[in-house]
């Protein structure tokens, strides 16, 4: 599978999810310029981590606005699959390629811990690997990820299968105490109505690896090349 | 031409900034019953320019906020 993993001002994770595609997966991966603007011959979009242009005016806005990401949106409405990772989300948020959008967390500190995740679906090609109800050990770090959509459009998302992570307890539970950022309904992450786009705010290329802790996040991978 | 955005978050949105700095002015003895957080951008900007267009598909994520143009 050929990957395009995109690069923006501010981008951090990118590194990690090229050694992740390239050096575990092996399969192609290449850094696209947030300059760029076709993503034709890729079969998968990554936007990754990071703080794209400082997060200026809110997280992903002004990435949102760029060459790179007009041809994100065109690839995505054309069926490509694309994968936002924690600013990447944001950044789909911004694009309106996701539904609802990511505040600053309840508590304002930034969290950078592990979480444990829910998987309320398994049927995009992003979790089909994973079983409905599996719990994942991921870690989180980010100051803006508390997800928010107005009631009427949660709802919308639900019926659809929209929501594909929440944050829960080890034991799969969703309670307040597993919601490490405020989230309504402790999301973690979504996806589109035809399910090619996903967006969530835990880091998968950060548990790729025993020697990281968990190797919980390559399932997303493996359901992906799959 | 000059033109002073003012963005704030939604009516109804929990504003951690804005809880943060109420409690902080009631514990200094100030009787205040709401802040809420914003920003201010300042254009200047061609005369004739689409402010609103502008302001609405650049500036401003509605599902969250809210503007006033001054």
């Amino acid at each position: 599978m050929k990957f395009a993993i995109c690069v923006f001002p501010g981008s951090n994770c990118d590194y990690d999810v090229y050694y992740v595609i390239k050096d575990i997966l092996g399969q192609s991966a290449e850094f696209v310029h947030y300059t760029q603007k076709n993503l034709e011959g890729y079969d998968c979009v990554v936007l990754p981590g990071g703080f794209s242009f400082g997060d200026y005016l809110r997280a992903g806005a002004l990435a949102s606005k760029t060459p790179l990401a007009y041809a994100v949106q065109d690839f995505a409405q054309k069926g490509g699959l694309v994968l936002g990772i924690c600013n990447g989300f944001q950044i789909l948020t911004e694009l309106h390629l996701l539904p609802g959008a990511l505040l600053k967390n309840e508590n304002l500190r930034f969290i950078c811990k592990d979480v444990y995740l829910r998987v309320e679906n398994s049927q995009i090609p992003f979790t089909r690997k994973i079983e409905k109800g599996e719990v994942l050990n991921i870690p989180i770090a980010h100051g803006e990820g508390r997800y928010y959509v107005p009631e009427d459009l949660l709802k919308q998302m639900e019926d659809r299968n929209q929501i594909v992570l929440r944050y829960c307890e080890k034991d799969g539970s969703i309670t307040p105490s597993s919601n490490p950022n405020g989230s309504i309904d402790n999301i973690a992450g979504v996806c589109n109505k035809e399910g090619n786009v996903f967006g969530l705010m835990p880091h998968p290329e950060r548990a790729s690896e025993d020697i990281l802790g968990s190797h919980d996040g390559l399932l997303f991978w493996h359901s992906l090349i799959s | 031409m000059k033109v002073r955005v003012l963005i704030l978050p939604k009516k109804g949105l929990l504003d951690p900034e804005g809880r943060a700095v109420k409690e902080m002015l009631l514990e200094n003895g100030y009787g205040v019953q709401d802040v809420k957080v914003g920003k201010v951008v300042d254009l200047e900007v061609e005369d004739g320019t689409n402010i609103k267009e502008l302001v609405e598909k650049f500036l401003v994520n509605p599902l969250i906020e809210e503007y006033i143009i001054e």
